[in-house]
C-alpha cells in the first residue's frame, strides 16, 4: 500500500485556512445520525470527545479507568507552549513551527507542525474560557515561562499541575457533553480489538474490566487517542496503567507503526533507588530555568559523595562541572532533552555520577536561590541583607515557583532540596512514535484516527517540553472536528452500522480465545516478572544509546522472553470477574510484539537523530549525527510475526533547510 | 523492615469481607504502594491471589490510590495520597491494617477497589462552564486578579479521589463538590452560572446517597491536596443565596 500523505497544496501557511474553507462538510442533521468511537479520555480523546459532541456527533467514548480524569495526562507537570507572544520577546507562529521542526531534529512533517503552531493560541484561550487556572501576573493577564530548546518565554503554567488543570478543563467539557447525552461515557472498557467491514474501521471489542464481558462497539469510525508505549520500557514516568494495547490491536489489524524507535529520555527523573521500583518519578522540566546541572569535575569526589563521605556542599564551586553550560553556552541548562538526557550518561559513564549507583547528576538551586534572594530583598527596601535572610527570601521565590514539585522531591527521596542539591537522572518519558497519520490524523485504515500521543505526527525524533499537552489538545479541539469531516461527509448514506456481523463476532471470538488463554496460563513466573525483564532488555538495548549488533540481540532476546511469556506465565484469577493481574497480562503480551518491533525500527534507521542515538553515528564531540541523503523519511512498519514490512513516507522540507541541530 | 498487615479482602461487592493477615518485608525507602507490589508478588509466587488495590500514576495526582490506612485515608502523612507515602513513616515491627473507603455511595468492587462513578455524576450535573470549542475570547480578554486565581486553583487542585467522603462519619462529599463549585465560581467565567450550578451540583450529591455535612472537619485534615473547608462555607452561603433568589 503506498502512503498518501495528503497534505493540501499551497503555501505552508495557507494549507491550513485553504483546508478548512475548502473541506467538505457535514450538515448538522447528518451528524446526528454519525456514530463516532473515541478511546482514551486523556487531553486529546477527552477534547475529542466533547467538541464532536458539541458538533452533534453520537459519541461513544471508551477508558480503562475508572473515570475520565484519571488519564496520564493529568501528570503533566510543567506547561503548555502556544505561539502568543504575549511577552513581545519575539515570538510566532513561525518561530514555534521551526523550534519544533528543528526540536524534531528534522524528522517531523511541515505542514502538520505549522498547523499546530498555529491553532496553539486558540487553545490557551479555549482553556481559559472553561475555567482553568494558570498562572498570572499581578496586573491579571497570564504568564509565561521558558523551556528547553527554545529562546523565548511562550510556556503557560498551572503551578507545577499543568495537565492536570487541563484534563479537568476537558473532563468538564466531556461531563457536560454525558449530561444532555452526546456523549455516552463507557468507563473501565479496554479495548481488545478493532474491527473492520471492508477495509474501513467500524467499531471495536472491548472487555468489561468489571465482569469480564467482552462486548462490540460498532460506529461509522473509530478514534484511537490512547497514549504513548514508554512502559514497554517497565520503568518509566508514565502511569501504570499506561500501555499499547489499544494501538497494538490496531497494528494487528494492518495499522501501521510510524517511528517506534523515537523514545524520548527525560533527562530530570528522580534516580532508580532500588529493584522494587516500578515506576520513576519526572521532576518537571521547568526546573531547569533555575536549576543548574553539574557533578564534580574529579572522579574522588564523586566517589566520595557516592559512599556517602561527601555530599554536593562539599564539593567548591571550581570542583564543579556545569556540563551544560560548558558544552552548550548558547541554551546552557535549557538544552532540549535528548541532548541534556545524554550529557548525563555521558558525564556517568566517565564515572562522576553522584548516586550510590552511579547514576544521578546534580540540579542545584542555590545560585537561583542567591538571585531571588538579592533580588526580594531589594524589592522589599531590605538594605544590606545577610546571608541568612538572602537565603530565606530566595527559598520563599523558589517554594512559589516550584513548592509542590519539591515537596515530591522530599517525600520520595527523603532529602531536602531547598538544602541539598537535587539527585536526578534520565528517564524514559514520552513516546514520539506512534501510528502512522496523515494530514486528516486518519491511518493508512479508511476510518482509523490517531491523536495525541498515540500517533507519530509532530514531534519528529525528539519533542520540546511543554508540547505534548499542546498536540494532543489541538488535534482533540482544533484539527480532528474538521478533518473527521472529510471521512464522515462520504459516510453520510451510510446506516447505522450493525455490530451483528460475521466480522464483529470473528473479533470478538477472538478476544474471547486470547482472554482465555492468558486466563488459563498456569506457569510459574508472575506477569510483572516478564515485564521487568522486557524493561531490562529494552533500556539495554534500545534506551538511551543504541549499536546494530546489540539491536540484533535484543530482538532475539525479545522473541525469546515472548516464547517463555506464553509457556510460563502465571495469571491468577478468572476472566470473568474483576483481575488486574490478567488486564497486565494481556497489555505485557502486546508489549512483547512492540519491543521486537522498536529494535527492528532502530535497527533500520543508521543514523542518529533526537532521541535515536546510534553509536556508530556520532561526531568526534560525541553528538548525533544524521544521514539526511538516506533517512529523511517516515518509517511505517506493517507487523508480521517474522518480519514486519518497512514503508517509507518520504519527508520533504520546502520551507526549512536542514542544518546540523545545534544548542552551542 | 517486618511489617504485619491485615488487609480487607472482599470477593466482590455482594459477598461477605474480612480481614486477613500477611506477613511482608519492606525497605524504608519504598512507597505504601511498592510495598503493597511487593506483598503482591509474594502471593502470586505462592500461587494465591493477590490484594486488589487501585493505583495509576504513583505521582500523587490522578486521584486513582485509595486506602484507609490505620483508620486514615491516605494513611498518616499530611497532605499526601497513599502513592506518595514511604515506608520511613513506619517502623520495623508495626501492625498496619489496611481498608477500603467505607462510604455508602462508593460500593466495594473488590478487596480494595470500590466504586466512585458518583464523584462523576455530580460533575456531570454541572461541574462545568458552559463553553463550546471555539467560542473563547483572547486569554488576555478578562484579567484575573493573581489572589483571586490562585484561590480558584487551590480548589481546582482536588484530585477527585474520595478521601474528604472516606474520612467524614457521615460520608458526606461536600469537600469535593464545594471545591469544584469554590473553582469555577470564583473565576469571572464560571460566575455566570454559579446559582444553578450550585444547585444542581447539591441535589445530584443527595441522590447519589452522600450525607450531610455537620462542620466536622475531617474532610480538610485527610484531604491529600489539603483543601479547604472554606470552600463549603462559600457553598452554603451560595446555595442559601440561590435558594432565595431563584425563579424555580
Amino acid at each position: 500500500m503506498s502512503l498518501n500523505n495528503n497534505v493540501p497544496s499551497g503555501a505552508l501557511s495557507e494549507k491550513w485556512t485553504n483546508y478548512k474553507s475548502k473541506m467538505d462538510l457535514v450538515a448538522p442533521n447528518n451528524k446526528r445520525r454519525l456514530d463516532v468511537i473515541v478511546v482514551g479520555t486523556g487531553l486529546a480523546g477527552a477534547s475529542a470527545a466533547a467538541t464532536l459532541g458539541e458538533l452533534g456527533y453520537n459519541v461513544k467514548a471508551f477508558t480503562f479507568h475508572d473515570s475520565p480524569r484519571r488519564a496520564h495526562s493529568i501528570a503533566a507537570q510543567g506547561g503548555i507552549n502556544a505561539a502568543k507572544n504575549y511577552q513581545n520577546d519575539g515570538d510566532s507562529i513561525w518561530r514555534l513551527f521551526y523550534d519544533t521542526i528543528k526540536g524534531g531534529d528534522y524528522r517531523s512533517r511541515e505542514s502538520n507542525v505549522h498547523r499546530l503552531a498555529e491553532v496553539s493560541a486558540d487553545i490557551i484561550d479555549q482553556c481559559v474560557a472553561q475555567g482553568v487556572p494558570f498562572a498570572r501576573e499581578y496586573g491579571g493577564l497570564l504568564h509565561n515561562r521558558s523551556f528547553g530548546g527554545v529562546q523565548v518565554s511562550r510556556t503557560f503554567y498551572a503551578r507545577g499541575q499543568t495537565g492536570q488543570q487541563l484534563l479537568i478543563g476537558a473532563y468538564q467539557a466531556l461531563s457536560r457533553q454525558i449530561s444532555n447525552g452526546n456523549v455516552k461515557m463507557y468507563n473501565r472498557h479496554e479495548m481488545l480489538d478493532l474491527v473492520k467491514v471492508d477495509g474501513k474501521a467500524r467499531g471495536i471489542i472491548t472487555r468489561n474490566l468489571l465482569n469480564g464481558k467482552i462486548e462490540k462497539h460498532a460506529a461509522h469510525c473509530v478514534i484511537l487517542a490512547t497514549g504513548g508505549y514508554g512502559n514497554v520500557f517497565y520503568l518509566s514516568t508514565n502511569a501504570m496503567g499506561s500501555n499499547v494495547t489499544a494501538a497494538w490491536r490496531a497494528v494487528k489489524r494492518g495499522a501501521y507503526m510510524a517511528n517506534p524507535c523515537y523514545t524520548q529520555i527525560h533527562p530530570t527523573c528522580i534516580p532508580v533507588s532500588g529493584d522494587y521500583q516500578s515506576k520513576l518519578t519526572l521532576m518537571s522540566e521547568s526546573l531547569r530555568n533555575d536549576g543548574r546541572v553539574w557533578v564534580p569535575k574529579k572522579a574522588e569526589d564523586a566517589k566520595a559523595i557516592r559512599e556517602r563521605k561527601k555530599t554536593g556542599l562539599d564539593i567548591p564551586e571550581e570542583d564543579r562541572d556545569y556540563y551544560l553550560e560548558r558544552r552548550y553556552p548558547a541554551f546552557g541548562n535549557l538544552v532540549p532533552r535528548d541532548v541534556a538526557s545524554r550529557a548525563a550518561k555521558i558525564a556517568c559513564d566517565k564515572g562522576n555520577g553522584v548516586a550510590p549507583t552511579g547514576l544521578a547528576v546534580f540540579l542545584d538551586f542555590a545560585s537561583a536561590i542567591q538571585r531571588y534572594g538579592r533580588s526580594s530583598a531589594l524589592s522589599q527596601n531590605i538594605d544590606n541583607p545577610d546571608a541568612a535572610t538572602i537565603i530565606k527570601l530566595g527559598e520563599k521565590v523558589v517554594e512559589e515557583k516550584y513548592g509542590n514539585l519539591f515537596e515530591m522531591y522530599e517525600k520520595i527521596t527523603g532529602e531536602n532540596p531547598y538544602k541539598q542539591p537535587m539527585k536526578i537522572y534520565p528517564a524514559v518519558h514520552y513516546t514520539m512514535g506512534g501510528l502512522w497519520v496523515d494530514y486528516n490524523l486518519q491511518t493508512n485504515i479508511p476510518g482509523l484516527f490517531a491523536l495525541g500521543e498515540a500517533n507519530f505526527s509532530d514531534h519528529g525524533a525528539n519533542r520540546l517540553g511543554a508540547s505534548a499537552l499542546m498536540q494532543g489538545l489541538a488535534d482533540g479541539y482544533f484539527v480532528i472536528p474538521y478533518t473527521l469531516g472529510t471521512f464522515l461527509s462520504h459516510e453520510i448514506r451510510t446506516p447505522t452500522i450493525s455490530n451483528d456481523t460475521p466480522e464483529f463476532n470473528e473479533a470478538a471470538n477472538a478476544v474471547k480465545e486470547r482472554i482465555q488463554r492468558l486466563a488459563n496460563s498456569q506457569g510459574n513466573q508472575s506477569v510483572e516478572s516478564f515485564h521487568r525483564r522486557l524493561g531490562k532488555i529494552m533500556w539495554e538495548y534500545c534506551g538511551m544509546s543504541r549499536n546494530a549488533e546489540g539491536l540484533k540481540k535484543g530482538r532475539q532476546m525479545i522473541r525469546e522472553l515472548r516464547d517463555e511469556f506464553y509457556k510460563d506465565v502465571y495469571v491468577p484469577g478468572s476472566d470473568t470477574e474483576y483481575n488486574p493481574e490478567l488486564e497486565k497480562a494481556a497489555r505485557v503480551a502486546d508489549f512483547l510484539e512492540l519491543g521486537e518491533l522498536m529494535m527492528c525500527d532502530a535497527l533500520d534507521r543508521n543514523e542518529s537523530c533526537g532521541g535515536h542515538f546510534r553509536e556508530e553515528y556520532k561526531s568526534p564531540e560525541g553528538e548525533a549525527q544524521r544521514n539526511d541523503e538516506g533517512y529523511t523519511y517516515v518509517s511505517a512498519w506493517e507487523w508480521d510475526d517474522h518480519n514486519p514490512v518497512l514503508h517509507k513516507e518520504e519527508l520533504t522540507f520546502e520551507n526549512v533547510e536542514l542544518k546540523t541541530r545545534s544548542y552551542k | 523492615m517486618k511489617l504485619k498487615l491485615r488487609v480487607w479482602r472482599q470477593k466482590d461487592a455482594n459477598s461477605k469481607g474480612g480481614f486477613h493477615s500477611h506477613d511482608v518485608e519492606a525497605d524504608e525507602h519504598m512507597s505504601f504502594l511498592e510495598m503493597m507490589d511487593v506483598l503482591n508478588e509474594q502471593l502470586i509466587s505462592e500461587k494465591k491471589e493477590p490484594v486488589a488495590f487501585e493505583h495509576d500514576c504513583r505521582e500523587g495526582i490522578c486521584g486513582t490510590c485509595n486506602m484507609v490506612i490505620n483508620g486514615r485515608p491516605h494513611g498518616p502523612q499530611k497532605g499526601t495520597t497513599v502513592c506518595q507515602l514511604h515506608m520511613r513513616q513506619f517502623k520495623d515491627g508495626d501492625e498496619i491494617v489496611i481498608e477500603p473507603w467505607r462510604v455508602a455511595a462508593f460500593p466495594i468492587i473488590k478487596d480494595l477497589v470500590v466504586d466512585r462513578s458518583s464523584f462523576d455524576h455530580i460533575i456531570q450535573a454541572g461541574g462545568y462552564i458552559s463553553v463550546n470549542t471555539g467560542q473563547a475570547p483572547d486569554g488576555n480578554a478578562i484579567p484575573i486578579e493573581k489572589d483571586i486565581s490562585s484561590e480558584a486553583f487551590d480548589a481546582a487542585a482536588c484530585i477527585g479521589c474520595g478521601a474528604c467522603a472516606a474520612a467524614c462519619p457521615n460520608g458526606s462529599a461536600m469537600l469535593f463538590t464545594s471545591a469544584k463549585v469554590a473553582h469555577l465560581g470564583k473565576l469571572p467565567q464560571g460566575k455566570v452560572e454559579h446559582e444553578g450550578r450550585v444547585q444542581k451540583m447539591v441535589a445530584q450529591m443527595d441522590k447519589e446517597g452522600f450525607g450531610f455535612c455537620s462542620n466536622i472537619g475531617a474532610c480538610e485534615v485527610e484531604c491529600p491536596k489539603e483543601i479547604s473547608t472554606e470552600n463549603i462555607a462559600m457553598l452554603n452561603r451560595s446555595y442559601l443565596g440561590s435558594m432565595l433568589s431563584s425563579n424555580d
